[in-house]
């Protein structure tokens, strides 16, 4: 594939827009879902089933005044929102919606994903630290080490992907996992491993990527009970929209790396006409189950989000992670 | 887990919960004296709503004062105006037809087991799960339809008067409470197997917060509180009032004193109130609603009366000191709710934000109902 | 070791029951009123603030006996009345009520004996302004006579 300027534009165009629009539809998709979970209607007077809801919401903030706490380090407030959407948008480069749509294929695709999403905890950071809140600080720290807490497991449990795979290339991934729904790495019976830990693996990365997106159960960082709205208190106007679909762009990402690395990417579950569609199938079924998770469980604490990631979630995964290199080794 | 730490002076800061602060429902402030996340010590600041109801008692003739009391807890009003018109009748020697009486303990415990539901919807949302509320306050939408229908209002109910009741029911409610009953129990089924059973929420509130019945003895808890630490003390059943001794219902007492025997303290009381429902239904006397015999101008002889009364929050203890004039020489409101936030202070101390934020929620405090 | 797993699968089963009520809920239609394109009728017992009742020919039931501003703990009524020459009975000019500090108890209303006030089952009661609340209910019986 020659990179000419042309590709590049309109591959930034496409990640942007396609990270923009997720982050803005998604909303609208939550707030209906919550509210038909709560026997409510939900968003439904602008336009029909409420379906400009979220374009006015962006002209309400856009048209609503940037406060900047006094005190406040100016230039990381403003620089904060700005990180927690860069890293969402950059990580769109690399991920592979099919065969052939995918802007810049790289043999370390799911390395570029991890170092990109270790940077979306910096911004929450910088935001809590700089509006010079007590709450934003409080849950910027939360924030922060249970990022670090969710990494490790995520990390071990992709480890053990990669080494079913043989490769960090997400095509490379996805290709071997073709075939029936017996071939993916959730399930993989006729796969190159025959591990029947794996969908206790599936389960221990989805957790994980509940916890790295902040999304409830472990919404710590903006634990709205306690922290007012955590490390977001302090910002308004397109700050606050910035970190709104920020946290959606990160769910979209979380739910196609699920989709790459355990549900067989772009490949349909009967072995039959592989294509995009089945890889945006899969990822708005996985958002879906994010916003269903949401909608039913009340928060976990700060310390039961740590002990479930040290006493549980790492031990398995370390475990599942051996079982998987022995595995490998004997057969 | 929660364990107090050891503290360098210098390295706490002062935290403002409240008064605008959604883990506090209202406009209770909290200042908090935290290091890092740990509570070193609170303090309770209340006061932002007082109304004076007290001297209004006081200035007021005994008709004028009646709706006052659904004012001071908006969500279990008639508990209080059961407590206000009993003293009153008490003091005044007004004999209340049974049928009076049967309905106005249909109405309380209505209204108890509405103000449970808000309270449950409304402490799972201090845990961070949104849609229990949504489902209690279906159910509560039920009771306040019906309570609707008889009284006239929603939330400030004026329905009970010196010697019976504003006017009768009709048939219509009559069914509607028998309906409700079957279907609350149904979602009561829900509510345990979405929320009580949820492991997130009982590791959230296993071991948080444990009250020794000392302690609850020490600041007069009552309710749930008292009863979550292993005090068996009901008024309903310690101190008879109204038609209370001709019911079965049994009073659940739980003795671990940590959040989560709180909270079933109260499913449990949603249940036992139905039952209460129940047996009322099927006792009801035919009759009037209001007493025959009454005096044109209620004046209450000179003397000292108290009547205590077990509301939705805990014990209510309403007392009058007449001097046989046409309003009251002194009206005491003891409200249950004050003392059992007052524990928040002595308990809260080495906890972290969050744990504390939900045994504040499991005290199931109403600030208006506080200040008074 | 066991306990340890027995807790991981009881936690995992807890957590997909709930999920499986929040999902029936989900398919079942909402129960809400969309207000402002529907709303519900007031129930017949509906406390709203009070109204001047007219006899069949539109006059007032009222007969000044100043009851209801006695009765009224807040002291929201405020009644004008004159004495035509030669007549036993006052004659009702003005009845205002001041809304702002009302709180619908209905005092008013159990202490009347001439059935001339009752509730009204107006419930849209919003404005930006006091002077709205201060209702001069002999001018609207006056308009609905007309």
């Amino acid at each position: 594939m020659s990179l000419t300027l042309l590709n590049v534009i309109a591959a930034v165009v496409i990640a942007v827009g396609f990270a923009a629009l997720n982050a803005a539809y998604l909303v609208w998709a939550e707030r209906r879902g919550a509210a038909r979970i709560q026997r409510r209607p939900g968003p439904n007077i602008n336009g029909p089933l409420g379906l400009l809801q979220p374009p006015l919401d962006g002209i309400k903030l856009m048209a609503k005044q940037l406060t900047i706490p006094g005190g406040a380090d100016r230039a990381l407030f403003i620089a904060a929102p700005v990180l927690a959407m860069f890293p969402a948008i950059m990580s769109f480069v690399t991920i592979p919606f099919s065969e052939t749509i995918v802007a810049r294929n790289m043999n370390v695709g799911v390395l570029m994903i991890f170092a990109f999403a270790a940077m979306g905890s910096m911004s929450l950071l910088f935001a809590g630290w700089s509006s010079r809140n007590k709450y934003a600080m409080m849950s910027s720290i939360r924030a922060v080490s249970q990022a670090v807490a969710y990494e490790i497991p995520m990390l071990i449990t992709t480890i053990t992907v990669v080494m079913i795979s043989g490769s960090m290339d997400l095509m490379e991934i996805v290709r071997q996992q073709s075939g029936s729904i017996l071939h993916w790495n959730i399930f993989p019976i006729f796969g190159n491993s025959h591990n029947l830990l794996m969908p206790f693996s599936f389960l221990i990365f989805f957790t994980c990527t509940l916890a790295e997106t902040n999304r409830a159960p472990f919404d710590l960082g903006e634990a709205e009970s306690e922290l007012v709205a955590g490390f977001h208190t302090e910002y308004g106007s397109m700050g606050f929209g910035l970190f709104f679909m920020g946290e959606y762009a990160n769910i979209v990402i979380g739910a196609c790396l699920t989709t790459i690395l355990f549900l067989g990417g772009w490949n349909c579950p009967f072995g039959l006409f592989p294509g995009v569609w089945w890889f945006l199938l899969k990822i708005y079924l996985l958002i879906a189950t994010f916003i269903w998770i949401r909608w039913t469980f009340p928060r976990t604490t700060i310390y039961g989000l740590l002990n479930l990631s040290w006493k549980i979630l790492i031990p398995l995964s370390l475990f599942n992670l051996l079982f998987t290199a022995g595995l490998l080794k004997v057969f | 887990m929660n364990s107090p730490i050891q503290l360098q002076p210098d390295e706490t800061f002062i935290l403002n919960v409240g008064p605008q602060h959604p883990a506090t429902h209202g406009v209770l402030r909290v200042k908090m004296e935290m290091s890092g996340e740990y509570i070193v010590s609170a303090e309770t600041v209340i006061g932002y709503i007082h109304r004076m109801h007290e001297k209004m008692g006081e200035i007021k003739t005994y008709p004028q004062f009646l709706m006052n009391l659904s004012r001071m807890d908006y969500l279990g009003a008639l508990g209080y105006s059961h407590g206000h018109v009993l003293l009153v009748e008490k003091a005044c020697a007004i004999e209340v037809p049974e049928r009076a009486e049967y309905l106005r303990v249909v109405m309380v415990e209505l209204n108890r087991i509405a103000s449970h539901l808000f309270w449950f919807g409304a402490f799972v949302m201090d845990l961070g799960g949104f849609t229990p509320l949504m489902y209690a306050l279906q159910d509560r939408e039920h009771i306040l339809d019906m309570l609707e229908a008889v009284t006239g209002s929603r939330l400030t109910y004026c329905y009970f008067r010196f010697g019976g009741l504003y006017n009768d029911v009709d048939d219509q409610f009559i069914t509607a409470a028998r309906t409700f009953i079957p279907r609350m129990r149904k979602s009561l089924k829900k509510y345990r197997r979405l929320v009580t059973d949820n492991v997130i929420f009982r590791k959230r509130l296993t071991g948080i917060a444990p009250l020794s019945p000392e302690m609850c003895r020490k600041y007069g808890a009552s309710s749930a509180v008292a009863r979550g630490s292993g005090i068996n003390f009901d008024v309903r059943r310690n101190e008879p009032y109204s038609v209370y001794p001709e019911f079965d219902f049994d009073v659940p007492v739980f003795h671990a004193g940590d959040s989560l025997a709180r909270y079933m303290v109260r499913m449990e009381e949603i249940e036992q109130s139905l039952r209460i429902v129940e047996q009322a239904l099927d006792k009801l006397p035919d009759g009037p609603v209001m007493a025959a015999k009454k005096p044109k101008l209620i004046k209450a002889p000179p003397g000292d009366y108290y009547q205590a009364v077990e509301t939705a929050r805990g014990s209510f203890g309403i007392r009058l000191v007449s001097d046989g004039g046409k309003t009251p020489y002194r009206l005491k409101l003891r409200s249950p709710t004050y003392s059992n936030m007052h524990l928040f202070d002595e308990a809260c101390q080495g906890m972290l934000i969050m744990d504390a934020l939900a045994f504040m929620g499991s005290l199931d405090l109403v600030i208006p109902e506080i200040d008074r | 070791m066991i306990a340890y797993f027995s807790d991981i699968y009881h936690g995992l089963i807890s957590l997909l029951v709930g999920m499986g009520i929040t999902f029936r809920e989900f398919i079942k239609p909402p129960v809400t009123v969309a207000y402002p394109y529907e709303t519900l009728t007031m129930c017949a017992r509906y406390r709203g603030h009070i109204e001047l009742l007219a006899d069949d020919e539109g006059n007032p039931n009222c007969v000044v006996c100043g009851l209801c501003e006695r009765a009224c703990p807040s002291e929201c009524i405020s009644i004008t009345s004159v004495k035509p020459e030669g007549s036993k009975k006052k004659v009702l000019t003005g009845y205002t009520l001041d809304f702002t500090r009302c709180s619908l108890c209905g005092s008013c209303v159990e202490s009347c004996n001439f059935s001339a006030i009752a509730f009204s089952r107006e419930y849209n009661l919003a404005s930006s302004r006091k002077e709205d609340f201060h209702i001069d209910l002999f001018k609207r019986l006056e308009e609905k006579k007309r």
